[in-house]
């Protein structure tokens, strides 16, 4: 039973960190049909930054305000100079176009920072918890509620707040957003902004269990975008949901199975869950009459 | 109020509008007519935003605003109800129309809203319903309204009529005359000639990107060249 019990904790853990950038892809994709696969690098830049700028003597809290800061920056001048010059384009090439945006940060990132692997200190030290037998990081719940405190903002903003039906709206039908004075070009900022942000913070909670380094972030932007595909992508609850299912998944197989069955395990799942759901589990089914 | 001069546009490099000039004073109700593809959705999108302009000029009230971006002419009272309805399918309708007053964020969204469900009182009963699922008619109903959410003083209409059952067609074009006494110009294009003249008070024909005539609505209803050409009587 501890023995369980451990396994969910840490798959909780990681599930978490999913989450946070299945959350991140919500945004993007709500504002204009895009999977953004640099969601990954804005991880990795969260990490990084504070890394670097706490080295430099900032106090911890302020490095890791900064890094969020920049990489919504970074997520700006990406929407700016590489996405808007090809609106029209074909959705598919879009993604294409972030995936090389990813490739590119990475390359920047080595050549700013450094080839290294890197952490800062857990926000509230290193003495774990014991729950039944089984202990538990603090990091770890900083983790998990920085999950769940962005999945309860997100749901908020789509379901409560006029721009997040701005935002919603601009991906429905851009024309039609135009023509109820929506600012669409406003939207697509915004969207990025925030969604870099949501993955610095990721970057930031994570670090000091994971650890960081420039390549961080191809791995995660694939684990975040099977979360996402999972709950269903676009739906904030989804991207919560299937992020921790995956890491839980993962969890138990490495510890009954092996842990290089891990990431094999998580996938079959999942193709299983799409052939069944191609919507994924909270995938918005559509109703559109022509 | 409004006053189009010259105006031409074009997809790439073909011109679809060769110089149109077009005046709707306020409180009028003006229809353009014509055939497929003469270019009457263009020159709506023009006056909306949402079509790059190439030449010629677009006053509303006096200001240029020629250059100006779709979502600024919204606060200014120009809102459109676009061909093809446009409506936000993955929205519920009550969603649809408080986007619709999306740059008025105040107290009087609340009364707009009743009013629109009074003028249609089927988005009533569906107003949570996702707005995708909405027959033709209503998403029709739903587009007027929630362009008129956006306050407009010029409303610009784009083939209201189009794919309606003849009861629902006769319903639309009620709710258009009444408009007038909500002191809304009306600015209203249309493929059903006959419907569109005989609520308004003029009109404009419209033959592959030029105005090739104008007139008081009665006197081109009267027109033989029209009865035959679009009113096939
Ligand atoms: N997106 C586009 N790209 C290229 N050409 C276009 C486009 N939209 C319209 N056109 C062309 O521009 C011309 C005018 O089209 P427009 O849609 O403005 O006409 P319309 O009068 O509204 O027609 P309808 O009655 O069918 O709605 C047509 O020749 C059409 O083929
Ligand atoms: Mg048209």
């Amino acid at each position: 039973m501890p023995e369980l019990l451990q396994f969910l904790f840490s798959g909780l853990t990681v599930g978490a960190v999913y989450a946070l950038v299945a959350l991140g892809f919500t945004i993007i994709y709500n504002a204009s049909d895009v999977v953004n696969f640099a969601q990954g690098e804005f991880v990795m830049l969260g990490g990084m930054i504070t890394v670097f700028a706490h080295a430099a003597g900032l106090p911890l809290l302020l490095a890791a305000g900064i890094a969020i800061a920049a990489t919504a920056v970074i997520g700006v001048a990406l929407n700016k100079l590489a996405i808007e010059p090809a609106r029209g384009a074909p959705v598919v090439s879009l993604i294409i176009i972030t995936i090389g945006a990813s490739i590119f940060l990475r390359g920047v990132a080595s050549l700013v920072f450094d080839k290294q692997i890197h952490r800062f200190p857990a926000f509230s030290g290193d003495a774990p918890f014991r729950i039944g037998g089984a202990t538990i990081l603090p990091q770890s719940l900083w983790v998990i509620a920085g999950g769940v405190a962005v999945f309860i903002a997100l749901w908020l903003f789509f379901t409560r707040t006029l721009t997040g039906k701005a935002v919603l709206a601009t991906s429905n039908n851009r024309l039609a957003a135009q023509l109820v004075g929506i600012n669409t070009n406003w939207v697509m900022t915004l969207s990025f902004a925030l969604s870099a942000a949501i993955g610095a913070l990721a970057g930031v909670l994570a670090t000091p269990i994971t650890n960081t380094s420039y390549d961080v972030g191809i791995a995660l932007a694939l684990k975040g975008f099977a979360a996402a595909m999972l709950g269903g992508m676009g739906n904030p609850k989804g991207a919560l949901v299937g992020g921790i299912l995956l890491g839980i998944l993962e969890a138990l197989t490495a510890g009954y199975l092996s842990s290089q069955y891990k990431d094999a395990a998580a996938f079959i799942v999942i193709l299983l869950v799409l052939f069944i759901m191609p919507q994924g589990l909270f995938g918005a089914r559509q109703t559109e009459r022509v | 109020m409004l006053e189009v001069s010259g105006l031409t546009s074009r997809y790439g490099r073909i011109e679809v509008l060769h110089g149109i000039d077009l005046a709707v004073r306020s409180g009028e109700i003006v229809t353009v007519v014509g055939a497929n593809g003469a270019g009457k959705t263009t020159l709506l999108r023009c006056i909306s935003g949402t079509q790059p302009v190439a030449g010629g000029e677009i006053r509303f009230r006096g200001d240029d605003i020629t250059a100006l971006p779709a979502y600024r002419r919204i606060g200014r009272g120009i809102t459109q109800s676009p061909e093809g309805r446009q409506i936000f399918t993955n929205l519920s309708v009550e969603e649809n129309l408080r986007l619709g007053a999306f740059v008025h964020g105040d107290a009087r969204v609340d009364r707009d809203l009743e009013d629109a469900f009074q003028m249609f009182p089927i988005l009533r009963e569906k107003r949570n319903l996702n707005a995708g699922g909405l027959s033709g008619g209503q998403q029709q109903m739903l587009a007027i309204a929630r362009a008129l959410m956006g306050r407009p003083s010029c409303l610009l209409l784009d083939e209201p009529s189009m794919g309606l059952a003849p009861i629902l067609v006769q319903q639309i074009f009620d709710v258009i005359s009444t408009l007038k006494s909500r002191d809304v110009t009306v600015l209203l294009i249309e493929q059903n000639a006959f419907g569109a003249l005989k609520i308004a008070d003029r009109g404009y024909v419209m033959e592959t990107g030029r105005i090739t005539m104008d007139g008081a609505a009665d006197e081109l209803i009267a027109d033989p060249r029209i009865r035959e050409a679009y009113l096939g009587i």
